[in-house]
């Protein structure tokens, strides 16, 4: 059973303006890492928006988890390249923000706030945060901000994780840091995850299936399953059917940039 | 030598003292007549003469400002929660609002007066009306220019529009709404003034009025240096309150003005 699907969906922003994705059908697996590549505007952010249900989709149909997306999601994580850390908010505090509107942690938070702290404080440890619980974000590094923003992400154990460009605006050392992070917090417990993102050893490196979408409007034209064994190390980066994989992705994308 | 910090500390008290003496030079120096513009030591000499009253006077006006202004600071809240968090209340509400500031409220009293009489309550009005306009704009700019995407991360949790009021809009707002109270608290003194010199028979206000009917120069100005003074004062607490309150925007030194 797909966890996720797309039918046929097309999304205009306003009726009557171009489609900014058109016609796009994909299907994605309970647990499965997907990632969505492809050049700036192609809608990448779109899909996003459509899966979560902050975006109705003009035509065709989004189905999470057998039912047709109506609204808002509830079990669903988010995190952007910007980290949106609350800056008048501890990073504990940050980290506790889903568990004060989602439920069923909402309604029970004033009886358990130790144990759920307690969640967070370990899932701030898992990502190398131990001892940053009460700094302000401000004081945290943009590669720390980013770690917090992700357990943020994951504090009420959703079952899909959307990263958009989560790792975008980082310098290349922390970046692959915390694709290493993701990796591990993914293969413990894992959750689906839809990553857009620009880097295609990112994409690769992380995903299952990696689909190349077109220009604006948005179509997907290509779907490629990446056969990499697991659990990966950052050394697969530097091997040859990793650079295959990477090189082929980059074909498809220059072709669409000259189209 | 002054080290940099002490100097940045003096600097206010240098000023006023610098312009105590040019003003005393000056008036003493031209031998300018008390009834057109007393010396300084000429309005230090009345303000001690007249001490008790002014300190009554000034009570009034003090209270009449606070009650405008808390008045104003509530309604603003309310107002600028309305308009910044829902387009359409702000594009019905935004041309009135605009209007309406722009209409001299010492043109206003008149007609306060008329609803209300003489006394307190025009000054309370009028001190409310002049005030609570920064207040709505800060708020609602604070509310309105709340990153989407941050809103999209707690929508997606499934939070409602009065969660991510409470949870971010606000918590957002607060530095613009403080950064309005020190703006508000010194227009709401205006007001009242304004209002006691039109029509009332207490407060600064009317001390002004009166002491310059009768030629008495020197207690005008003293009028004049405690409403400043007074300004001053809340000025600063509210500046105080803000860096109490929201530090977490005011990390630059500088920018905790």
């Amino acid at each position: 059973m797909d966890f996720v699907r797309f039918e046929n969906v097309s999304l205009a922003y306003q009726p009557g303006s171009p489609f900014a994705i058109e016609d796009v059908s994909l299907s994605i697996r309970e647990n499965e890492f997907i990632s969505l590549v492809g050049p700036s505007g192609c809608g990448k952010s779109t899909v996003m928006k459509l899966v979560t249900g902050l975006k109705p989709p003009s035509k065709g149909y989004v189905y999470v988890d057998g039912r047709e997306v109506g609204g808002p999601q509830k079990c669903v994580g988010m995190a952007f390249q910007a980290s949106n850390l609350l800056p008048w908010r501890t990073t504990l505090q940050n980290v506790m923000l889903p568990m004060e509107i989602v439920e069923p942690y909402r309604s029970t938070l004033r009886a358990k706030r130790a144990e759920y702290e307690e969640q967070a404080r370990a899932l701030l440890k898992r990502v190398g945060l131990a001892g940053f619980e009460n700094k302000f974000p401000w004081e945290l590094s943009g590669g720390m901000q980013q770690r917090a923003s992700i357990c943020r992400a994951l504090i009420h154990k959703p079952r899909l994780l959307m990263l958009d460009e989560p790792f975008g605006a980082l310098d290349a050392f922390t970046r692959e840091e915390l694709w290493c992070m993701v990796r591990d917090l993914w293969q413990e417990e894992p959750f689906t995850v839809v990553l857009v993102t620009h880097d295609l050893r990112e994409a690769v490196f992380l995903a299952d299936t990696v689909y190349v979408m077109s220009k604006r409007p948005g179509r997907i034209l290509v779907k490629r399953e990446i056969d990499l064994p697991r659990p990966r190390d950052l050394e697969v980066t530097y091997t040859e059917p990793f650079a295959a994989y990477v090189h082929e992705l980059r074909e498809h994308i220059g072709h669409i940039r000259e189209s | 030598m002054l080290s940099q910090k002490t100097l940045i500390r003096l600097a206010p008290w240098l000023v006023i003292l610098a312009l105590g003496l040019i003003w005393e030079a000056v008036v003493v120096g031209f031998q300018v007549p008390e009834f057109l513009f007393p010396s300084l030591s000429a309005v230090w000499r009345s303000t001690l003469t007249h001490w008790d009253p002014i300190m009554m006077h000034a009570t009034q006006t003090f209270l009449t400002t606070l009650a405008g202004f808390g008045i104003a600071v509530v309604v603003g809240l309310v107002l600028g929660a309305a308009v910044g968090s829902s387009p359409v209340i702000y594009k019905a509400l935004y041309p009135l609002l605009v209007g309406f500031n722009s209409i001299p409220k010492v043109a206003f009293v008149p007609v306060l007066v008329v609803w209300f009489g003489i006394g307190t309550i025009p000054a309370i009005l009028t001190a409310f009306l002049i005030s609570f306009f920064p207040v709505v704009v800060n708020v609602a700019t604070g509310l309105a220019t709340l990153e989407p995407e941050l809103e999209d991360v707690l929508r997606s949790l499934g939070a409602s529009r009065f969660d991510i009021l409470k949870k971010v809009g606000l918590p957002r707002a607060m530095p613009y709404f403080f950064a309005s109270l020190k703006v508000a608290i010194t227009l709401a003194f205006v007001g009242s003034v304004i209002s006691e010199t039109v029509a009332s028979n207490l407060g600064i206000g009317y001390l002004m009025m009166a002491a310059s009917s009768s030629m008495d120069m020197a207690l005008v100005f003293a009028g004049l240096i405690v409403i400043g003074i007074m300004g001053v004062v809340m000025y600063e607490l509210f500046a105080f309150a803000e860096r109490r309150l929201t530090g977490w925007a005011h990390r630059n030194p500088n920018g905790a003005l």
